[in-house]
C-alpha cells in the first residue's frame, strides 16, 4: 500500500466495471445538455469524477501512468481554445462574438446555433474535466516535487 | 397578513439557512467548518433565486406543455454561481491543505498561538 | 474590426491565461514574454478605445439585443479605467521579471497564469454592461487575488489569504443577493435598462429595492475595504509578494470603487433622494480617512504602513462619491487615477528595496538615500504627492474634494482632509528623513536593477506630470461626467 491504493478485490473489480459507465454517463450529460438537465460543466465534473475514482482505488502511480500530466495541461488549454475559436470564427464571418448564425453551413439558423452550442459545451466539458483531475492530483501528490514543471 | 407571510415559506427557509451558514462562517474556529458554512450560505442564496423563478402550475421548458413554462433565466444564473462557488471552495481547500502542512493544525486558536 | 474591439479586451488576456501553461511546459522563461506581449497589445487597444469612447460603443455579444443578451458598453468612464488598468499592469509586468524570479523561483508559470486571470477579471468588470456578468468577473478577479497572495507559500501569506477569502466570499454573496432582489422586482439584468425601470419598481416595492441597495453597499464596502470592514487589507498587502502588493493596491480597490459608482448610478436620484445613502457614505469615509492615517503612524513595517495608508486613501475616493456633486465626484475619480500612480510607485519602490536589501522595518532605513538614490527619489516623489504638496498630483485631487465639500456646505470634510494631510506628512516624512539624512548603516548595497527601476521611475514621473498638466485629466473627467449617466449628482 505504498501509494495509498485500495487492495480489496471487491472494490477493485466493481470499479473496473463502473468507471467506463461513469464516463459514458458524463459524455451523455454533456451532449444532452440542451434537452435534459446537464451541460458542459456538469458533464465535465462527472468525467473528472471517474478519474478520481480510478486514483482512489488504484493509487496515484497507476493513474499517472494512464494519464500523463502534459496531456492534461494540453486538454485544459484545448477546451478554452475551442470556445474562443468558435467565437473568433463567428467574428471572421462578419458577426459579433459568438453570433452563431453567421457561420456558412448549409443548415437553418436554429440548427447552426444548436451545433455550435454543442461544440462550445464539449470544449467546456474538456476543460472542467482536466481541471478537476489536476486539482485532485495536486492534492494527493508527494511533497518533494516543486511546481508545475518538476 | 399572516396568510401571506405563510405563503412565502420558501423565502423563510432560505433566510434561515443563510443565517445558519453565516453564523457558522464567522463563529467556528475550525477552518473546514468555516468552509462548510460558506457552502451552506451560498446554497441558501441559490435556493432563494430558484424558488423565486418557479411559477405554480407550469413545467420546465424542456417538455412541451400547454400551461406555459417556468422562467429559465434564474436557473442559468445559478449554474454560473454554482461554478463560482465550487471554484471558491477549491481555492479554500487548497489553502487549508497548505496551512495544515505549515502549522500542523487547522484550529484557528492553535494557529494564532503558534503564529505569535 | 473596430467595432469588435470591446470583446478583444477580454478575449486577449483570457487566451493568454490558457496559453501560458502550454508554453511553460516547453520553456519556463517564455511565460514572461507572452504576458508582456499581451499586455502591450491591450494597452495599445485601450489607447485607441479612449478616443472612440466619446460616442458610447455598445457591443451585443452573440448578436442578441439587450435586455435579452449581454452587452459590453464602452463609455468614457470605462475607457478611462481600462487605460489605467492596462498602463499600470504593463509597468508591473516589466517590473516582475526580476522580482518574481527572486521571490517565487519555483512558481513562475503559476504566477503568470493567475496574474493574467486577475487582469481578465479586472478588465471584464469595467467593460461589461450586464450586472450579473459584473458579479462573475468580480469573482474571477477576487479568486485570482486570493491565489496570488498565497503563491510562494509563506506562512503569514497563507493565513492572510484565507482570511481574505472568507471575508471576500461574504461580500460576493451579499452582492449576489442584491442582484437577486433587483431581478425579482424588475426582471432585467442590463444596467442601462435597470436605471430606467427602477423608479417604477421603487414606487411599487420600496422595501425590496432598499434591501437590494443595502446589500450592495455593504458587499462593496467589504471589497473596497471601507473603514469598519477593512480588517483583511493590512495582512493581505503586507504578506503578499511585492509585485502582487503593488498590483492589488493600485487596482483592485479602485475597480471596486468603479463598481460602486456604477451601482449608485443605477439606483439614481429617485431612491437616493429618500434614503441618505450618500450622506452615510461620506461620513463613514471621513472616519476612514482619519483612522487609516492614525493607524499608519503606529506601524514599523513599511508595507503595513502603506497598507493602512491605502485604507485612508480609499476614504478619499468614497468621500468623493458620497459628496454627490460634480466637483466632489471629479475629485473622487481624479483620486482614483492619482492614487493608482502614487501607491503603485510606493509599493514598487519598497519592493525594489526589499529585493536588494531584505529590509522591511522602517528603523533600518537609515542612509538608504545615498545607496539607492533613484529608488528613494521615486519613493520621495510619490510620498510628497500623497501628502499633497503642489504641483504634484495628490494636491489636486484633495483640492477638488475640499472644494466639493465646501460647495455642498459640509465644511467639516475639508477640515478632515487637511488633518489627514498633516497625519500623512507625519508618517511619510519620518521615512524620508531616515532615508536621506540618516547615517548609512548598509555598506554593500547598490542600486536596484534597471528592469525594476524604470517602471518605478515612470510612475514617479507620471505623478509629476499628472500634477503639472492636471487640466488634461480634469477635462477628460468633465467629459465623463457629462456623457456617462452618473445620475445621482
Amino acid at each position: 500500500m505504498a501509494n495509498g491504493e485500495i487492495t480489496s478485490i471487491v472494490i477493485r473489480t466493481v470499479s473496473r466495471i463502473i468507471i467506463p459507465f461513469i464516463q459514458i454517463f458524463g459524455l451523455y450529460t454533456i451532449i444532452h445538455g440542451e434537452a435534459s438537465p446537464g451541460g458542459g460543466f456538469q458533464g465535465g465534473v462527472i468525467l473528472g469524477t471517474s478519474i478520481i475514482l480510478l486514483t482512489i482505488v488504484f493509487g496515484l502511480e497507476e493513474a499517472k501512468r494512464r494519464i500523463p500530466r502534459g496531456l492534461i495541461l494540453v486538454f485544459m488549454s484545448l477546451g478554452l481554445l475551442i470556445y474562443s475559436g468558435i467565437g473568433l470564427l463567428d467574428m471572421l464571418f462578419g458577426g459579433k462574438y459568438l453570433e452563431y448564425t453567421r457561420l456558412p453551413l448549409p443548415l437553418s439558423g436554429h440548427e447552426i446555433s444548436a451545433l455550435s452550442i454543442l461544440c462550445v459545451e464539449i470544449g467546456i466539458g474538456i476543460t472542467v474535466m482536466s481541471v478537476i483531475i489536476l486539482l485532485f492530483f495536486y492534492s494527493v501528490r508527494d511533497e518533494d516535487a516543486h511546481g508545475i514543471n518538476a | 397578513m399572516l396568510m401571506e407571510l405563510m405563503l412565502r415559506y420558501n423565502y423563510w427557509i432560505s433566510v434561515v439557512l443563510m443565517l445558519i451558514g453565516f453564523y457558522t462562517m464567522i463563529s467556528k474556529k475550525n477552518f473546514i467548518k468555516k468552509i462548510i458554512g460558506m457552502n451552506i450560505f451560498q446554497t441558501a442564496i441559490f435556493l432563494l433565486y430558484i424558488s423565486m423563478a418557479d411559477i405554480e402550475g407550469r413545467s420546465a421548458p424542456i417538455i412541451i406543455s400547454e400551461t406555459g413554462y417556468v422562467n429559465p433565466l434564474p436557473h442559468v444564473l445559478i449554474l454560473t454561481a454554482i461554478v463560482v462557488s465550487v471554484s471558491t471552495t477549491a481555492v479554500a481547500l487548497s489553502l487549508i491543505m497548505k496551512i495544515y502542512k505549515e502549522y500542523g493544525s487547522i484550529e484557528e486558536d492553535k494557529i494564532l498561538e503558534v503564529h505569535s | 474590426m473596430i467595432q469588435n474591439l470591446p470583446i478583444f479586451i477580454v478575449i486577449i488576456p483570457l487566451v493568454t491565461v490558457f496559453l501560458i501553461p502550454l508554453v511553460g511546459l516547453w520553456k519556463r522563461d517564455y511565460c514572461f514574454y507572452i504576458s508582456a506581449l499581451s499586455i502591450t497589445l491591450l494597452f495599445s487597444i485601450s489607447v485607441f478605445l479612449l478616443n472612440l469612447s466619446i460616442n458610447v460603443i455598445h457591443y451585443h455579444i452573440g448578436g442578441w439585443e439587450p435586455p435579452w443578451g449581454i452587452e459590453y458598453v464602452v463609455d468614457p468612464l470605462s475607457a478611462f479605467m481600462i487605460l489605467l488598468i492596462t498602463f499600470i499592469t504593463l509597468l508591473v509586468i516589466l517590473y516582475s521579471k526580476k522580482s518574481v524570479s527572486k521571490e517565487l523561483p519555483n512558481s513562475i508559470v503559476e504566477f503568470y497564469t493567475v496574474f493574467m486571470l486577475l487582469i481578465t477579471g479586472l478588465l471584464g468588470i469595467v467593460i461589461t454592461g450586464d450586472i450579473f456578468n459584473m458579479y462573475v468577473f468580480l469573482e474571477i478577479a477576487s479568486l485570482s487575488a486570493y491565489a496570488l497572495i498565497a503563491v510562494g507559500g509563506k506562512r503569514d501569506a497563507l493565513l492572510a489569504s484565507f482570511n481574505y477569502l472568507i471575508i471576500g466570499s461574504i461580500a460576493a454573496c451579499f452582492i449576489l443577493l442584491g442582484i437577486g432582489f433587483l431581478y425579482m422586482v424588475t426582471g432585467s439584468l442590463n444596467m442601462a435598462d435597470l436605471s430606467v425601470i427602477l423608479p417604477k419598481a421603487y414606487a411599487s416595492y420600496p422595501r425590496v429595492v432598499l434591501t437590494a441597495i443595502i446589500f450592495f453597499i455593504v458587499g462593496l464596502s467589504i471589497k473596497i475595504a471601507l473603514f469598519p470592514l477593512h480588517t483583511w487589507l493590512p495582512n493581505a498587502y503586507t504578506h503578499a509578494p511585492s509585485v502582487v502588493s503593488a498590483e492589488l493596491a493600485a487596482l483592485m480597490t479602485k475597480v471596486g470603487a468603479y463598481v460602486m459608482i456604477r451601482i449608485l448610478s443605477i439606483f439614481g436620484i429617485s431612491l437616493l433622494g429618500d434614503v441618505p445613502i450618500a450622506d452615510i457614505l461620506s461620513w463613514v469615509a471621513a472616519v476612514a480617512i482619519i483612522i487609516g492615517s492614525i493607524n499608519a503612524i503606529a506601524q514599523t513595517d513599511i508595507k503595513r504602513m502603506l497598507a493602512y495608508s491605502s485604507v485612508s486613501q480609499i476614504g478619499y475616493i468614497v468621500l468623493g462619491i458620497g459628496l454627490a456633486n460634480q466637483t466632489g465626484l471629479t475629485g473622487g475619480i481624479l483620486h482614483i487615477l492619482n492614487h493608482a500612480f502614487m501607491k503603485g510607485c510606493l509599493f514598487l519602490a519598497v519592493g525594489a528595496i526589499i529585493y536588494k536589501t531584505g529590509i522591511r522595518n522602517i528603523n533600518e532605513f537609515q542612509g538608504l538615500g545615498r545607496k539607492m538614490p533613484y529608488t528613494m527619489l521615486a519613493f520621495s516623489i510619490a510620498a510628497l504627492s500623497m501628502i499633497g504638496i503642489p504641483p504634484l498630483c495628490g494636491f489636486f485631487s484633495k483640492w477638488y474634494l475640499a472644494l466639493g465639500s465646501v460647495e455642498s456646505g459640509k465644511w467639516i470634510f475639508a477640515l478632515v482632509i487637511l488633518l489627514s494631510s498633516l497625519l500623512n506628512a507625519g508618517y511619510f516624512l519620518r521615512v524620508l528623513e531616515k532615508a536621506w539624512f540618516g547615517k548609512s548603516i548598509h555598506e554593500e548595497v547598490d542600486e536596484a536593477p534597471g528592469s525594476m527601476l524604470i517602471p518605478t521611475l515612470i510612475l514617479a514621473i507620471g505623478c509629476i506630470l499628472l500634477g503639472i498638466f492636471v487640466t488634461i485629466p480634469v477635462s477628460f473627467i468633465n467629459s465623463i461626467l457629462s456623457i456617462s449617466k452618473l445620475g445621482w449628482t
